[in-house]
């Protein structure tokens, strides 16, 4: 197996690479407007508890401690992948995107029990301002990991039937943008949601 | 990290390591705060602010492989405009919400 650095791909492919890298690199940006704005309606919404639990009453740093830990090692692990897809190891990649995607799945598990246990206390999204506001940021923080984790086993069957051609190193790339972006978000959403909810 | 031919080529994970071992020094800090409690709130919150800029920064140079060298020109504008952005919009919902919130409460 090739590595990517002896990979000939003809000028036209290689203006097609970067140009797909910007235009999800834009996507990127808009997706972070995006969260800004569920941001923005969090902090004003955050005191409107409207006599029900507030933050101190539903949040555990110790759950939230393990959701940044299991997020964080996925992003280093996808890392590992990237390096991996550089030398042309296709075994070491299957196995670092496994890895990755075991790590975010259960971050996936956290986050599920923490919502369905919420909502079994009665504190479910219908529940006060401050509830709707963190089921929709957090729940969509939610939504794209888990949109990511089917990526990435779609990026494990490419790999698997396809092998590390050019095309499928490109995607995996912008599969790493995505996934190391998310982790971003996430460092927001415990600086600003769960560790001040604690204080 | 270089890039040839609309590839990337990451010959290390050395920046991995690296960003994994500030990410982690920057988040055990806040959470150990939290934790102890020990700081008045005023404090405890600019700290975990300051942090979380600066965990940013890391995540994007060391994972995102953001740098003033390799990464096209148009991908930094669009970085730059998403963060006026946000800054408009975060600090702009917020100065209203809560200007309008002390008109009504006094």
């Amino acid at each position: 197996m090739s590595s990517i650095a002896d990979m000939t791909i003809s000028p036209r492919d290689a203006e097609r690479y970067e140009e797909k890298d910007f235009g999800f690199w834009l996507y990127l940006m808009s997706d972070a407007v995006i969260f800004a704005c569920l941001f923005a309606t969090y902090l004003v919404m955050v005191g409107n508890a409207a006599g029900g639990p507030t933050p101190k009453d539903v949040f555990s740093l110790e759950r939230a401690a393990a959701e940044t830990a299991l997020l964080l090692l996925s992003s280093t692990t996808f890392g590992v992948a990237a390096v991996a897809l550089s030398a042309g190891e296709r075994g070491k990649v299957l196995m670092w995107l496994a890895v990755t995607f075991l790590l975010g799945a259960g971050f996936i598990v956290l986050e599920f029990g923490e919502f369905s246990g919420m909502i079994a206390e009665g504190a479910g999204p219908d529940r006060s301002g401050f509830l709707s506001a963190f089921f929709t940021l957090v729940g969509t923080h939610g939504f794209h990991v888990s949109v990511g984790l089917i990526w990435i086993l779609v990026m494990i069957g490419q790999v698997f039937f396809k092998g590390l051609t050019a095309p499928v190193a490109s995607r995996l790339m912008r599969l790493g943008l995505f996934w190391h972006f998310l982790d971003i978000i996430w460092v927001v959403i415990f600086s600003v949601v769960y560790l001040p909810g604690l204080m | 990290m270089e890039i040839k031919s609309g590839l990337p080529i990451e010959r290390t994970i050395k920046p991995y390591l690296i960003g994994l071992a500030l990410a982690v020094v920057l988040t055990a800090i806040p959470f150990g705060l939290v934790a102890a409690g020990s700081l008045p709130r005023q404090t405890t919150l600019i700290v975990i602010a300051v942090l979380a800029v600066i965990q940013i920064l890391v995540h994007l140079r060391f994972f995102l492989h953001i740098d003033f060298k390799t990464t096209p020109r148009e991908n930094l504008v669009a970085l730059a405009f998403a963060v006026v952005l946000i800054c408009i919009m975060v600090g702009g919902s917020l100065w209203i919400m809560f200007d309008l919130y002390h008109r009504m409460m006094v």
